[in-house]
């Protein structure tokens, strides 16, 4: 099922030169309107009639996360205020969050999205559409809810939490579709089973989970488990939120980009050289059409490979790969980004212990752990046992206080972390390994 | 009238305690009473040695994190009676003990307990006064 035929179904040349015009109408709006743009053009040399063909794009500037962070809350935005209709954020938690704003049209346009998202994962609008995505800040809950209305489905809109309760409505009301974290809705399941109900006789029928990194074992035990089949979905704030791009249900094999919409380039994260279809690297987007705050080429850190080859379920836009990785360092931990340099920070700010420090993370059932092991120095030692352990619940709190993550803190002997001879290594991610 | 204590930082695993132990016999230093705290994730060891410094030197060119911790030490009857007489004394002036160890002497007549108070001068004023044995450091290194 296609809900938007004509742009999802476009032949590629055809949607190339769509791509063309909208990213000329882009350099043209950027350059006027945004004057970081307009400088960092200026750097390069270019001006946005020189922009002639697809190919031009490598010509342009990157933007970064810090771009958006150091033009906090709204030097990115391409239009006056009172166009802004609506605001998200990343966390903000510890003052480095990035902010998006949205025009009326740009709503409009992800709903759209969100609509042929979920026709994509085989969704109509005689469904039900469970949304335990979190309502806020966070784009995921919001994005999808308007998404559901313009399908013209029926939203359950009850957002993260209360499990046992979110079981009874999945029994009660009977939603055939499920939008949640992957780990979420192994836990779901877990909870439904403890409470007696068995969660393949639930009317779900598909599930889209998003958010956080998952792996094929992971859906195919939660298929397993919940009876339905599950589908990703990629989307991130400083694009537009979930829905940039979605696998299909006919062939589950790679998730489809909006390519009339989002410009995808994947790049040697090294170089930033633009690399061919089939080669992994950095996932770099251009939004072609966003009015509220329009990014050049965004690079989003993501691992993944790009294929433009045609899918079985007709559309023509190009699929990219589940995530592989980060090109950075940063961590999702249950949804929530982590650096490991927050965590420096805060371990340098409790009492002086040692910038020598490592993140364990790893997956347990179906929730991610983390555990901080940071070395312990003469300054903090103390001969007492609970001294020490009141010092891992300071860190511990501190880290809830400003990441909002749960962290098991554990010292260790000096020299006890492993040193590297270039870059440190801080993370230890058991996720994969499984 | 204190004893000076190593205190040693130990993770939990394996062959931690062995490296001490294996340290301390290179630099020809005794371990004259010894205590092992626990948690899941690490351990506190706690020393009486017959050279404090070569001890500490040692432990740390070699990595350990070590503390110097006052204790009292104090020598007992080896009868019953002998710990419950002081602990009451100690309760009845307030002072707590963060934690203690006992060892017997060879000649197996006295027992020697180590003690960690919350507050240490008071807690020797307080045995003084009541004539309590208290070993002093040189004397108990040497035993």
């Amino acid at each position: 099922m296609i809900y938007d035929e004509q742009n999802e179904t476009m032949p590629r040349e055809e949607l190339e030169a769509l791509q063309l015009k909208r990213l000329q109408a882009l350099c043209e709006r950027v350059y006027a309107n945004v004057p970081f743009y307009r400088k960092k053009f200026d750097e390069k040399g270019i001006k946005p009639s020189d922009i002639r063909s697809l190919n031009d794009l490598k010509r342009l500037p990157f933007t970064q996360k810090q771009d958006l962070r150091d033009q906090y809350p709204f030097g990115l935005f391409a239009v006056s205020r009172d166009q802004i209709v609506r605001i998200h954020s990343s966390s903000g938690t510890t003052g480095k969050a990035t902010v998006v704003g949205y025009t009326r049209r740009d709503i409009q346009t992800w709903g759209q999205l969100m609509a042929r998202s979920f026709m994509a994962a085989g969704a109509t609008s005689r469904d039900m559409i469970h949304n335990a995505y979190g309502y806020g800040l966070f784009t995921g809950g919001l994005g999808v809810h308007y998404g559901a209305e313009a399908l013209g489905a029926a939203v359950v809109p009850v957002s993260g939490g209360g499990t046992r309760r979110q079981v009874m409505l999945l029994k009660d009301f009977g939603p055939e579709v499920i939008c949640c974290t992957p780990s979420y809705a192994l836990f779901l399941a877990e909870t439904a089973e403890e409470a007696g109900i068995d969660p393949q006789q639930l009317p779900l029928r598909v599930g889209i989970f998003g958010a956080e990194p998952w792996t094929e074992e992971m859906r195919r035990d939660i298929e397993k488990r919940l009876g339905i089949k599950a589908l990703d979905i990629y989307g991130l704030s400083e694009i537009m939120g979930p829905g940039v791009a979605i696998e299909c249900e006919a062939a589950q094999d790679g998730l489809h980009i909006q390519e009339d919409h989002f410009l995808a380039e994947v790049i040697n994260p090294e170089t930033g050289e633009p690399l061919p279809p089939g080669e992994p690297g950095e996932l770099v987007f251009t939004t072609l059409t966003k009015e509220g705050i329009p990014l050049i080429r965004y690079r989003t850190r993501d691992l993944t490979i790009l294929n433009t080859t045609p899918c079985k379920c007709g559309r023509t836009t190009a699929r990219m790969h589940r995530i592989m990785g980060r090109s950075d360092d940063m961590l999702i931990i249950r949804g929530v980004n982590v650096f490991p340099s927050q965590i420096e920070s805060i371990l340098l700010e409790t009492d002086g212990l040692s910038p020598h420090y490592q993140l364990i993370v790893n997956r347990i059932g179906n929730l991610d752990t983390l555990e901080v092991q940071v070395e312990i120095n003469e300054g903090v030692f103390s001969d007492e046992i609970k001294n020490l352990q009141r010092l891992e619940t300071k860190v511990m709190k501190n880290i809830k206080e400003f990441l909002g993550v749960t962290a098991k803190v554990k010292l260790v002997e000096p020299k006890g972390i492993e040193r590297s001879v270039g870059k440190a290594k801080r993370i230890i991610d058991k996720r994969n390994e499984q | 009238m204190k004893v000076d204590q190593l205190s040693i930082f130990l993770e939990n695993r394996a062959g931690r305690l062995a490296e001490v132990t294996r340290l301390l016999s290179e630099s020809g230093v005794n371990i004259r009473a010894l205590s092992l705290a626990d948690t899941s994730d690490f351990g506190i060891l706690r020393l009486i040695v017959s050279d404090f410094e070569a001890a500490r030197d040692k432990l740390k060119e070699n990595g350990f994190t070590v503390g110097r911790t006052s204790v009292v030490a104090v020598e007992v009857d080896d009868q019953p009676g002998g710990l419950n007489n002081i602990l009451h004394l100690l309760q009845d002036a307030d002072i707590n003990v963060e934690y203690m160890y006992a060892f017997v002497q060879q000649s197996g007549n006295s027992a020697v307990l180590i003690f960690r108070f919350d507050r240490t001068d008071e807690g020797i004023e307080v045995l003084q006064k009541n004539n309590i044995k208290i070993i002093e450091g040189a004397t108990l290194y040497k035993l």
